[in-house]
């Protein structure tokens, strides 16, 4: 069929972030539509629905100043694609894909659709190396591995953006210098957010090593709709096509959602939970599941999508639908935070699914499984023993009780907290991790085998000090 | 061929005029790319169709063709070991075609045209059979004999000849049949629409356990071969674990594992992992006996309808040769999103929710399609379906639709809980909202294959666990100290039944899978325990005292010691306890 370059000024009704073009023929559904305002501002949308002669398109920078006498319409025949390019790296793009960094246009190798396609799960590897992050509580309980989707649940004014970025700074697969990449998808969070980041990363030297893609909260709502959807088209072309590790940061996707909120009522959709639409579960895949290895290529999408949850409500359906969708999260803690501890991970509704593959001798070390989910198992009954401490008090404690409630203290004082540039290797977690354990009667430690006790507990190093390895780690290894 | 035209696009949904004589539910074409879709809604010439692949690009005008027949799955040989896809293509076939990336418009067939089967004959010419007879068999895989049986929807005959022992493609004509309507040539190969469920003689009731080798699904909350049983839990609680765990372990002939609107690692690790774990009970690997039908989350909506149906097809077909088979679908609250979409699109009035108002009968007759049956043909044969459904309510909910209505119609509970999982307790299976309706139908077995206790410990301790319940509110207002002691006994007993039992590592060696005869040993024990316990501290030994043993130690280690050496151990251990039992209340009566 002959690519329809006809233009219409037929727009009949505009509404919200969505506008109907009547008489259209010929146009497709889900095709990118150019949009040319009286004042000569050019605009970008997507075909929404399409029945017979009417389309709806949904408008990205928004539809003020679009009328229904001189806005011109044309549809392209095309679905919406991103020139793409190894030159990416480096520069700052718009949330539309247009570069901001007043440094030369991209020169496209390849146009890809911006919405994928599906991983078919008999290309896929299950992905099962070790990122080391520096951090404990991630490395030491909820490890992180290459080609993984594990989100940060967190709430406003929560340290989310200190911790992604020290992620981005310090993670690192032992043993290799390979080719990695950070991409960088800023949805509505606000001006200084988006310039800590890009400071950070300028800080550290990575910035030559990032792409971003940049909404932000005063940019156009709609659009926020394709910025993810353009970073991980970037990404996938790093990785498959240019055997890169990438590390993709989306930040906020409760700002996405919203977007996508908007657009639901726009059309008068039947609302879901919270107004949000019934289909926002399939939306969200479509943007998480963009992430993992493929068998024989070298490159891998690891994603780290950051949201919100209003009101530091884990049901609400944003963090609830993404939780059914990533492997994990890591879950920040507003009474942590308040208790100065730095980062404020909350580690018992925090989880990683992929840890068991990533982990275990070879990888991290034979122990690792066990102590974690022995620190587990003992700060959940430690933080037990707290509220039970509230109501009765300590003298109703006995003695092994008392212990527990030493070690919940301790382990969030001593292997939860930790500096934002400190960068613990896994031995050193581990260590901390054997160190507080042995705090507790030994034969609670039931979750161990008994060869790691004899290995590992403090107990039986001979010559073993207090202290002597007190001095931190990190980059100063190699 | 009824012929039509695109007049609207929207989603997943076409609507197509010009349809007159197309029937609800046939499959149709559509567009350039001739994408596979479905008639939902028919009204004069106007057809609603959902698309099972991806529509961006489609426009109005486009034709769309009718195919005449109902969605439809292809069953023969050669289902074993794939993966499909939620319309039955399989996916390694697409990957040969399109890549690491699925494309649309692939037209592969579910089975392979040119592989050969070696087929050996049952019947022989001259033979009087029925629907349902075997005519045939053929080793599909190490552990399974597909058997060829006559098309249930054919009436019976005489067999005017039949095909000698050979190597044939499943299109290969292996019998000829004299009907009453006609001669019938019949291949390896059926067809059978996938919303219609299989037929059957009779059903009977559930007597014999799904053997799991999950103790807190053995011996607490027992499945049945054909039973239903339902697993709600909000994420992280270990639904897809635990539907795993059933595949892998469960006492099947056939494992038929559907991923609905999940991951798309979760399938690429059972295909990982599958072909190199071995059945406790062939010693085969595991993937012999398994089909996986896959319909990722970011797969299309549409499709994800469809892999249920194609998954209870396929598993009822094999129930028909006479197996036992089980079904996992993970996750039925994604099908049910599914259903609503499309609802939502054909502008349905909504129920509650959202869902539509049919979604209550749509999961009962889902359901329904599980049971224990005597199959047609002549040679009695029985097969089961077991059907085990994870259900993803949102926010954990338990009270929203989709977990409600199926539970009003599953016969088993697994009530996962999040405060659980947040302290590691896995399978974290909530022992006091959990139940099973089938307990006094496996009692039976397990008296005669286990032993006649079985029953008496296993009340004994739910009675502990619940009892637990009561002394922890108690606890929590006065502290443990102010219990007498033969109440802190029980709680160190239901401890040692919560952590040392009911936990069981998924990921551990040993402990993943543990033998009908070893949970019984264990609980046992466990009960002796208690038992002996409770005597010493009528007899002046503190609870503390108790608590302090070492052979309590032993006692949580004994799910990590291997089914052959598990029995020495109980036994060691079992003197143990004597001993120092004996010591403490020699201790305390000296004073
Ligand atoms: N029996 C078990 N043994 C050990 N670990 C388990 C077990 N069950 C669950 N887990 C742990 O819990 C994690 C989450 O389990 P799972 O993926 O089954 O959750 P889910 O309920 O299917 O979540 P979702 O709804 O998001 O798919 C697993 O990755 C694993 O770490
Ligand atoms: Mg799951």
């Amino acid at each position: 069929m002959a690519v329809q370059m006809k233009e219409y000024t037929s727009t009949t009704e505009v509404a919200g972030p969505l506008m109907i073009v009547e008489g259209v023929e010929g146009a497709g559904y889900g095709e990118l539509v150019d949009i040319k305002l009286s004042n000569g501002e050019k605009r970008r949308g997507q075909v929404l629905e399409i029945a017979g002669e009417r389309a709806v398109v949904q408008v990205f920078e928004g539809t003020k100043g679009i009328d229904t006498r001189d806005t011109k319409v044309r549809f392209t025949g095309e679905t919406i694609k991103l020139p793409v390019s190894r030159e990416m790296t480096g520069r700052i793009f718009d949330g539309t894909g247009r570069p901001i960094d007043k440094k030369p246009e991209i020169l496209p190798e390849k146009f890809l659709d911006i919405h994928g396609a599906p991983m078919n799960p008999t290309g896929r590897e299950y992905p099962r190396e070790f990122i080391q992050t520096g951090i404990s509580t991630i490395d030491g309980m909820n490890t992180l591995v290459r080609g993984q989707k594990l989100p940060i649940f967190s709430g406003s004014g929560l340290p989310h953006n200190e911790l992604a970025a020290q992620i981005a700074r310090q993670a690192r697969v032992l043993g290799e210098e390979e080719e990695f990449s950070v991409v960088f998808a800023a949805m509505g969070i606000t001006f200084e957010e988006a310039s800590f980041f890009m400071k950070d990363f300028e800080r550290t030297g990575a910035l030559e090593k990032v792409t971003a893609f940049l909404n932000l909260a005063n940019d156009p709502a709609i659009e926020r709709i394709i910025t993810p959807r353009l970073a991980l088209t970037t990404a996938e072309y790093y990785a498959f096509d240019l055997g890169m590790h990438v590390l993709v940061i989306l930040t906020d996707m409760t700002n996405y959602c919203e977007a996508l909120r908007e657009i639901a009522a726009a059309r008068g959709e039947v609302p879901g939970r919270r107004g949000y639409p019934g289909y926002m579960y399939t939306d969200l895949s479509t943007i998480y599941e963009r992430a993992g290895r493929i068998a024989g290529k070298k490159g891998t999408i690891t994603q780290m999508p950051i949201l919100s949850m209003p009101d530091d409500d884990i049901t609400h359906p944003i963090p609830d639908l993404t939780g059914y969708i990533t492997e994990g999260q890591f879950v920040l803690s507003r009474e942590l935070h308040r208790r100065g501890i730095y980062p404020p991970v909350d580690v018992l509704p925090s989880l990683s699914r992929l840890m068991k593959g990533g982990i275990g001798p070879g990888r991290t070390r034979e122990d690792h499984a066990n102590v974690s989910d022995q620190l587990y198992s003992a700060y959940a009954e430690g933080r037990d023993l707290r509220n039970l401490v509230a109501i009765v008090g300590e003298e109703a404690l006995t003695d092994r009780d008392k212990r527990f409630l030493e070690f919940a203290e301790r382990f969030e004082k001593e292997f939860v907290t930790q500096d934002r540039d400190e960068d613990r290797s896994i031995e050193r977690t581990l260590e901390i991790g054997w160190r507080l354990l042995s705090i507790l009667p030994e034969r609670e430690l039931k979750r161990i085998s008994s060869d790691y006790i004899k290995k590992y507990h403090p107990n039986y190093k001979e010559g073993a000090k207090e202290g002597s390895s007190e001095e931190r780690e990190g980059q100063a290894e190699e | 061929m009824v012929e039509g035209r695109i007049s609207k696009i929207a989603g997943p949904v076409i609507t197509a005029e010009g349809m007159k004589g197309a029937q609800m539910y046939e499959v149709v074409r559509v567009g350039e790319e001739r994408l596979i879709g479905e008639i939902i809604e028919l009204e004069e010439d106007r057809a609603v169709i959902q698309v099972y692949e991806e529509t961006v690009g489609m426009r109005p005008g486009g034709e769309v063709v009718g195919s005449g027949a109902p969605l439809s799955v292809e069953l023969g040989p050669g289902l074993l070991r794939m993966i499909y896809d939620g319309i039955q293509r399989p996916l390694e076939m697409i990957k040969n075609e399109t890549g690491d990336f699925i494309q649309r418009g692939v037209d592969v067939p579910s089975l392979s045209r040119t592989a050969k089967w070696h087929f050996t004959p049952v019947v022989k010419e001259g033979d009087k059979v029925v629907a349902g007879d075997v005519l045939g068999e053929v080793q599909e895989t190490e552990v399974i004999t597909h058997r060829i049986l006559v098309p249930p929807d054919l009436p019976g005959g005489v067999i005017e000849s039949v095909a000698k022992e050979g190597d044939y493609t499943v299109e290969d004509t292996v019998a000829v049949l004299k009907t009453a309507d006609g001669r019938r040539e019949l291949s390896m190969l059926q067809r059978w629409p996938v919303r219609l469920g299989r037929p059957y003689r009779e059903k009977l009731d559930p007597e014999e356990p799904l053997i799991s080798g999950q103790r807190i699904f053995d011996t607490f909350f027992p499945l049945t071969k054909g039973g239903t049983s339902a697993i709600p839990g909000p994420f992280g609680a270990g639904k897809t674990v635990s539907q795993h765990q059933l595949a892998k372990w469960a006492d099947a002939d056939v494992i038929v594992y559907v991923g609905c609107g999940e991951r798309g690692n979760e399938m690429t690790e059972v295909l990982e992992e599958f072909p190199h774990l071995e059945d406790p009970k062939t010693g085969k690997p595991l993937m012999e006996r398994t089909v996986l039908i896959a319909n990722t989350s970011n797969m299309p909506v549409a499709a994800r309808d469809a892999s249920i149906y194609t998954g209870a097809t396929i598993a009822e077909y094999y129930r028909d040769m006479g197996y036992n088979v089980a079904l996992m679908a993970d996750s039925t609250s994604r099908w049910a999103e599914a259903m609503r979409e499309i609802s939502g699109r054909l502008e349905e009035m909504p129920g509650e929710e959202g869902y539509p108002a049919y979604l209550a009968s749509r999961l009962a007759e889902f359901y329904e399609r599980a049971g224990r049956v005597v199959t047609l043909g002549s040679d009695e044969r029985y097969g089961s379906l077991a059907m085990i459904g994870a259900v993803s309510p949102p926010g954990g909910d338990f009270s929203e639709p989709v977990t409600q209505n199926t539970l009003r119609i599953t016969k088993v509970f697994w009530a996962l809980d999040a405060s659980l999982a947040d302290r590691r307790h896995f399978p974290s299976i909530n022992w006091l909202r959990s139940y099973s309706l089938y307990t006094d139908a496996v009692e039976p077995w397990w008296s005669r294959n286990i032993s006649p206790q079985w029953k008496e410990f296993r009340v004994k301790a739910m009675a502990m666990l619940q009892k637990e319940a009561e002394l922890k509110e108690i606890v929590q207002l006065v502290g443990a100290d102010a219990l007498p002691d033969r109440e802190r006994l029980v709680l160190e007993a239901a401890r040692m039944i919560r952590e040392d039992f009911l936990q069981q590592n998924a990921f551990h060696d040993v402990d993943t899978y543990c033998s009908p005869k070893k949970q019984f040993a264990m609980l046992k024990l466990m009960i002796e325990f208690y038992d002996r316990a409770d005597e010493a501290v009528s007899k002046g030994v503190p609870a503390k005292d108790i608590a302090e043993m070492s052979v309590i130690d032993e006692i949580a280690r004994l799910k990590y010691v291997p089914e052959t050496e598990y029995e020495a151990k109980i036994e060691e251990i079992n003197n143990k306890l004597q001993e120092e039992l004996m010591a403490l209340v020699e201790k305390y009566s000296e004073r």
